[in-house]
């Protein structure tokens, strides 16, 4: 579905604030994949979703959707194709607008003309999917989105972006600012929407633990690399301590983010 | 005089919607306007004496002011400037524009010529006594653009603009060029101040290239006036405060002029009225967002 091919990425280029937050990174991920990403803050991986998105080019290599070469292509252009959710609730909806209009808004990608598609049928259908979430957002179509609260917001977003039919769904840690329990019920919708609709994905996590029991194939990403990449049998035998002291051999260091440590048994 | 108030009103009302459309629907504060308004006036003003259609020389400066706002839009995009230096830029360069459009002159007249207010108000044939029947048209005038502008905000382009001054990541995420919509939204803010610009010189009797200043912050102080009126996330009420926020700003200036001798107050003094009235309504509106949140659309 998307490859990267030999990417880099460095900021700063030629100032004494050099950083390379990418090093020569080569993955490719498949239809159908669910792939979950681990590392320590500042190994790359937000970098890698922004290079996927087009949000910046990346220094060195390509990236390629379906043969395609993307290198080049604007955000909003691969946005046609690709899902993302961030980490705060606020991004992914207009907190301004009301329900119903963010749903209007979302419901298809790419410029919209000057037709006005909300009509009773179109609140029907959207009033319909509401329901799945089970918040009894339904009854809330006409408020602002910013009386709402951030589990209500993400799991919107979730719903909102399931519904334009993405082919590629990035998630940047999308629970990590919610509290457990919302963020257990947007992490559940998340799991049955990925069956549901079977959507190809990859998920970055601070969560070991998530890592290890979500999806189909594991990235452990460290200093800009990929240090490791377990998928199917493999991937299901793993288990945090297991994580950790592969981790040791591969890199002879301590893995140190106490965050990747408490999170370990939640 | 309370019908010069509210013709004067419903005519900067268009523009006050303008600035509504960029200040805070785009989130896209544009300076623009200072040129586009006189660009409107000198546009109508020079076809009317080369007895253009009237209609047609509106529509003209209705392009004119929408080039203009494209321009800005794109200086903004490509060199990636700050939109208040964009608009400035469109602004001086509009100045040197304006004086071309009207002939290499700073003024033109329109006395003895037939203009759309001389054309209504020979239609109505004395019905009415003439102050009355430009009043009647531009009742009408403003309620079709507000109209129009209502509807455009319901669209699912216009629902696009409104999300794209609140979250423009959520707008690049489906798929929407930011670009292009800045440059519809800048456009049509502008537009509309040129079609005011071209009312404007029309009732005036006359196009000059000064007319354009302060119009922005006039614009800005409308919308401002007129969020202390209503209260709501309609977009169809959002656009209606715009324009009574207008009018209310020009009885306020009305009563300066006029009233303000008791405190030795001249009409110099306007401009500082009207900064310290948008000084006066940011502090009051810090104070109201504390108990409540502010900013709605739709």
């Amino acid at each position: 579905m998307i490859r990267l091919q030999n990417v880099t990425k460095v900021f700063n280029e030629g100032t004494p604030n050099e950083t390379i937050a990418l090093r020569n990174i080569s993955l490719h991920v498949r239809d159908g994949d669910y792939i979950t990403i681990i590392g320590s803050n500042g190994a790359g991986k937000t970098t890698l979703f922004n290079l996927i998105t087009g949000t910046f080019p990346p220094t060195e290599g390509k990236i390629f959707v379906r043969d395609q070469n993307v290198t080049r292509h604007p955000e909003y252009r691969r946005a046609k194709y690709i899902g993302r959710i961030f980490q705060d609730p606020l991004l992914g909806t207009a907190s301004n607008m009301s329900l119903e209009h963010n749903m209007m808004i979302c419901y298809k990608k790419g410029f919209k003309g000057l037709k006005i598609s909300l009509n009773h049928k179109m609140r029907g259908y959207f009033k319909q999917q509401l329901v799945q979430l089970e918040m009894g957002l339904e009854e809330r179509m006409k408020e602002n989105v910013m009386l709402l609260s951030g589990g209500q917001r993400q799991a919107l977003t979730l719903l909102m972006m399931v519904l334009s039919r993405p082919e590629l769904i990035l998630l940047d840690e999308h629970t990590a600012a919610l509290d457990p329990k919302n963020a257990q019920i947007v992490l559940d919708l998340t799991t049955r929407f990925i069956g549901e609709y079977k959507l190809t994905t990859i998920m970055i996590t601070h969560n070991m633990s998530q890592a290890i029991a979500y999806g189909n194939r594991l990235l452990m990403m460290d200093s800009g690399e990929i240090i490791l990449d377990v998928e199917g049998k493999e991937k299901e035998r793993l288990t945090v301590e297991k994580l950790i002291k592969k981790f040791h051999e591969i890199r002879h260091k301590t893995f140190e983010t106490d965050e990747v440590l408490l999170s370990g048994d939640a | 005089m309370i019908e010069g108030i509210l013709v004067e009103g419903l005519i900067y009302g268009i523009v006050s919607l303008g600035v509504f459309i960029t200040f805070r629907i785009l989130d896209f504060p544009d300076l623009t306007v200072d040129g586009s308004f006189p660009l409107g006036a000198a546009i109508m003003a020079i076809l009317i004496t080369n007895g253009a259609n009237l209609w047609l020389a509106l529509f003209i400066s209705l392009g004119g002011g929408v080039l203009a706002g494209v321009v800005t839009a794109v200086i903004h995009n490509k060199l990636k400037i700050p939109s208040l230096l964009a608009g400035i830029l469109t602004m001086t360069m509009l100045y040197s524009i304006n004086i071309r459009v009207l002939g290499n002159k700073a003024n033109l007249p329109l006395l003895k010529q037939e203009t759309i207010l001389t054309k209504v108000t020979s239609m109505a044939g004395g019905s009415m006594p003439d102050q009355y029947v430009v009043l009647v048209f531009f009742i009408i005038v403003a309620a079709v653009i507000l109209g129009i502008f209502i509807l455009f905000f319901h669209t699912d382009l216009g629902l696009t603009l409104g999300a794209l001054g609140n979250n423009e990541q959520m707008v690049v995420s489906q798929g929407a060029n930011p670009e292009i919509l800045k440059m519809i939204g800048v456009g049509i803010s502008n537009g509309l101040v040129a079609v005011s610009g071209a009312f404007a010189a029309q009732y005036q009797g006359f196009a000059d290239i000064s007319l354009g200043q302060g119009i922005i912050i006039s614009g800005l102080a409308s919308v401002m006036i007129g969020e202390f009126l209503i209260r709501s996330n309609r977009i169809g009420l959002l656009g209606l405060r715009a324009i009574l926020g207008s009018i209310l700003f020009k009885g306020i200036m009305y009563a300066g002029r006029y009233y303000g001798y008791y405190v030795h107050m001249t009409p110099n003094d306007l401009k500082l009225i009207t900064g310290v009235l948008i000084i006066l309504s940011l502090v009051l509106t810090k104070f109201r967002s504390i108990r409540v949140k502010k900013r709605t659309f739709l």
